[in-house]
């Protein structure tokens, strides 16, 4: 005999001030094996527990639904109410009468009477639902860490100091990212590369972090603490036990065409090339793109040149396979593409540059050894023109819709630094707002404004036209004086929105992880889990979940590295009971299960099969429970429900439709 | 020439049996039929009323002892590639005689259905085919059209199209019984722990359910051979709501044809970096 005990939580006045929480238990008291139903302020507090609690004792229940929150939030903390009374902690179900009923319903009878029937189809699943044991995985103690940027730097630094392994995965030939090409940081102003380079020499230095760059992941399967991970090793051309990182490669070679991707391709560097002084692993590596020897065969300067012998052209990429417990995406950003903004001339004037180009002028290490020049003739520029949200706040289309965030505040850095710079050059910055919430941040806005004497436009820039002279007319209007401006100017900066890097697609794909609209990565709770992907064992840092500044990054990363170390603290994990299985008789032996199982979880067998009637050697589907993580994938692909899933059954599925239909 | 090489084969003990046509009781009622000696091979019937395909027969054939000669026609062996696919057909087990076809026609002398959008004349595979110049002449067609067409209403129109088309559905199981995607050992309609056959009876909706329940079934797998329509007693195009998926994987996930290829992965069973997800739905319907 079946005893179901229902609880109606009214969440405080979050359900109960728009469904009748009593009227609910009641209703369920005439469900058929309610033997016990009732209401109560909060199900989730300590009172509300012990309700539950006396209630499987008293009468006998063995059956538990508790209408309140999403599963997501307590369907956990009432298992274990039930496995402190006694009863499996898998024979309780929930009825999501909040999320799913009383927050996006206003009418009170309409909102009470879905809540019953939710109540009902939660009553109708328990009632065919079995207990289930969980068993244990173990956990691999070493981390992975997708980008090497300041993101992804400080995640393994920090990983790595609670005294577990971490690689870091980078694509291209160093560590460092965005955060290197940087010249000043705001709003301290001290410089990029001077606080960023020891970060990196730490991870270089660490026993414990393995730095992979210029390799990229190729393949990912596993799941939460026992991830097998397949990295391609690209071919650098270059023996990195040999290269000594001298450089005299890479001043020799003759080719000349390569864009210098980390100075935005505002000049060229050699086919054989180091990224940049503080690179690290500082080793040359061959573009294979310009290189004159791999795309003729003739040339081989650089092999003649190097007195360690480290060029080897015969090298071929490399795949290795590692094992992780767990999984950090740090795959950063890029400025977008400027095409669909023709209007401001980028591809028709030099002079007119994206911030991070501006970043790499400004820059000592730049193309132009930091001297303020204009990119088309070498000229010191007289007026600036700086233009913000190109791109950014975009709901026309051609940009983006979200606020990129950095771009007031580099703009405001930008704009003081050529002034303390240049005082002879006047710069104007046209804003739809300035945004500048953070730690001494309007403090420094206001610096730019009313110490160095930034002029600020609050409007838009309608056009940018190359004018004679080579000076560029900006036609922009200043909302606040209400009038039309135009300014001749020597060189524009635009703020390009940022997005993420194009590479996250793919790496969202191989880890099931999910991204939003605009391929940023999404937490698992917007604000209680903002590191932490919904898949487990996945964490997010840095640019790749959302813009953010250097601050933020870092204490992001920080955070995904404490939720790292949790994980890979634990020697065992407790798995999902809630696994599929195969009913040999039903199954038609045609692999589509094993086709869409993310794990690998499935195989086939040939295997005697008997049943009523039926004697005969046949080809059958298994289930690996240890390698199953109870997604349900197979059971809707296979098209016998052959395929179960514990605690998701399809006959449970059914009784709760058939319920709601009644 | 095809009995000629059957009994050539049969007499050489190649194969244990040949599975074919054989006259009914009108000229355009062919009914498939194993032909195990050369005596019974004079009933073997191949001509434009040859319609039916035999692919789905091969999985019981497969079971049997012995070879078993299959004549199939081009459309037909996409069927039974997908059938390889799913590893319900043994290969070694089956001789392909690849027989050419000038398109089928129906009771009324009429091109049938899929005839009418050929899927081409090539044979996908085979172990020997006997055909000529004629038979690879393919005509033109848009098989789309009347997909579109559906498409185009708006979700009332939509729903009284099928609900009038199904409403006349007798369930009578031929399309299910015929379809070569439709394979399973026990169809959940007919396993009573499904939980969908215990249903049967509850209202007049249940008959829509079943074929909307079966094109999900068969989606990605389907390999539109039309059988479905053409066994109809009713009349009901059920052939759309195949066309109608078939549609939606080519747009979403670029043109595919089950049965094409025996090793491919379906769209629907795969998962590719390329893959549809929402935002990239959204691109690409253009919205």
């Amino acid at each position: 005999m079946q005893k179901i005990g229902v609880f109606v939580c009214w969440c405080g006045s979050n359900i109960a001030a728009t469904v009748d929480v009593k009227a609910v238990a009641e209703a369920m008291k005439s469900e058929p094996n309610v033997v016990f139903a009732t209401d109560y302020q909060y199900m989730c507090s300590e009172g509300g527990q012990k309700m539950i609690q006396d209630a499987i004792q008293e009468y006998g229940l063995n059956g538990v639904v508790v209408c309140s929150c999403s599963p997501r939030m307590h369907e956990n903390t009432f298992r274990k109410t039930a496995e402190r009374a006694g009863l499996n902690p898998y024979m309780v179900e929930i009825a999501n009468i909040r999320e799913h009923c009383s927050w996006i319903h206003k009418d009170m009878e309409v909102a009470t009477q879905k809540a019953i029937q939710l109540a009902k189809a939660a009553v109708a699943k328990v009632r065919k639902n079995a207990p289930l044991t969980s068993g244990t995985s173990p956990v691999i103690k070493r981390a992975l860490v997708i980008g090497g940027g300041i993101a992804g730097i400080q995640t393994a630094l920090d990983v790595a100091d609670a005294g577990y392994d971490v690689d870091i995965v980078e694509k291209s030939p160093t560590i460092g990212g965005r955060m290197a090409q940087l010249d000043k940081t705001f709003p301290t102003l001290d410089c990029a590369a001077c606080i960023l380079t020891p970060k990196m020499v730490d991870a270089a230095q660490s026993e414990k972090i393995d730095i992979l760059a210029y390799s990229e992941v190729e393949k990912v399967s596993g799941f939460v603490g026992n991830f097998t991970v397949q990295i391609r090793k690209k071919a650098r051309y270059v023996d990195p036990l040999k290269c000594t990182g001298c450089g005299e490669c890479t001043e020799k070679c003759p080719s000349r065409k390569g864009k210098n991707e980390f100075n935005m391709g505002l000049d060229n560097r050699g086919a054989i090339y180091i990224p940049f002084a503080q690179a690290i692993p500082k080793l040359a590596v061959i573009d294979p793109t310009q290189c004159i020897k791999l795309k003729t065969g003739k040339c081989g300067i650089c092999q003649k040149v190097c007195s360690a012998g480290a060029i080897n052209y015969e090298q071929k990429d490399e795949i290795i396979e590692r094992q992780y417990g767990a999984i950090v995406v740090a795959t950063g950003f890029k400025p977008i593409s400027l095409e669909k903004f023709d209007e401001y001339a980028y591809a028709q004037s030099q002079d007119v540059v994206t911030s991070l180009e501006f970043e790499r002028i400004m820059n000592a290490a730049g193309p132009t050894k930091g001297q303020l020049v204009r990119p088309s003739d070498g000229k010191h520029p007289h007026e600036i023109v700086f233009i913000q949200c190109v791109g950014s706040r975009d709901t026309s289309g051609c940009g983006k819709p979200y606020c990129s965030k950095i771009c007031c505040m580099y703009t405001a850095k930008h704009a003081m630094l050529v002034r303390e710079k240049y005082p002879d050059v006047n710069v104007h910055v046209f804003y739809i707002d300035v945004r500048t919430p953070g730690k001494n941040f309007d403090e420094f806005y206001r610096r730019a404004v009313e110490q160095y004497g930034v002029d600020y436009i609050k409007g838009m820039v309608g056009k940018v036209a190359p004018i004679e002279d080579g000076k560029l007319l900006v036609q922009g209007s200043d909302l606040i004086a209400n009038e039309q401006v135009k300014i001749e100017a020597d060189m524009v900066v635009l703020a390009a929105a940022i997005e993420p890097d194009p590479s996250a697609r793919s790496i969202a794909t191989m880890l099931t992880a999910s991204m939003d609209t605009n391929d940023f990565f999404t937490e698992a709770h917007p604000k209680l889990r903002p590191v932490e992907s919904p898949t487990a064992g996945i964490f997010l840092s840095g640019m790749a979940q959302g813009p953010k500044d250097i601050p933020e990054t870092v204490a992001q990363a920080g955070a995904a590295a404490s939720k790292v170390i949790g994980l890979l603290a634990k020697d065992h994990l407790v798995t999902n009971p809630c696994v599929a299985s195969s009913d040999e008789l039903l199954c038609n032996g045609c692999s589509q299960c094993e086709k869409v199982c993310p794990y690998g979880a499935i195989s086939y067998i040939e295997k005697e099969v008997r049943g009523p009637g039926v004697r005969e050697v046949k080809r059958i589907a298994q289930v690996n429970p240890a390698v199953c993580q109870g997604c349900g994938a197979c059971t809707v692909t296979c098209p016998s429900g052959a395929m179960d899933l514990k605690g998701f059954t399809n006959s449970q599925i059914m009784a709760e439709v058939d319920a709601l239909c009644k | 020439m095809i009995k000629e090489k059957a009994a050539q084969l049969l007499r050489e003990g190649k194969v244990a049996r040949v599975l074919g046509w054989e006259a009914g009781e009108f000229a355009y009622d062919l009914t498939p039929a194993y032909f195990e000696t050369e005596e019974e091979l004079k009933n073997l019937v191949y001509n434009e009323y040859s319609g039916a395909n035999l692919s789905k027969y091969l999985i019981a054939a497969s079971k049997m002892e012995g070879v078993t000669l299959a004549l199939l026609k081009p459309c037909d062996t996409l069927s039974f590639n997908q059938l390889l696919n799913e590893h319900r057909i043994n290969r070694e087990k089956v001789y392909v005689l690849g027989v050419g076809c000038k398109g089928m026609k129906d009771q009324n002398g009429e091109l049938l259905l899929k005839c009418k959008c050929c899927k081409g004349k090539e044979f996908k595979a085979f172990d020997e085919v006997i055909d000529d110049e004629e038979c690879r002449n393919v005509p033109e067609s848009d098989r789309f059209e009347e997909v579109r067409r559906i498409e185009a209403m708006s979700a009332e129109e939509r729903f009284a199209f099928w609900r009038n088309e199904l409403s006349k559905c007798i369930r009578c199981n031929a399309c299910r019984n015929v379809c070569p995607a439709c394979s399973c050992i026990k169809c959940v309609f007919d396993n009573p722990k499904s939980g969908v056959a215990a249903k049967a009876n509850t209202d007049d909706f249940e008959e829509n359910m079943f074929h909307i329940i079966r094109a999900y079934h068969v989606a990605g797998r389907c390999t539109d051979c039309g059988e479905c329509s053409r066994v109809c007693p009713q009349g009901i195009p059920l052939h759309l709501l195949n066309r109608k998926f078939i549609k939606d994987i080519n747009e979403l996930y670029g043109e595919y044809q089950a049965g094409e290829d025996p090793e491919a992965r379906g769209p629907l069973t795969n998962y590719t970096q390329g893959d549809a997800e929402p935002s990239v739905v959204r691109e690409r319907s253009g919205e």
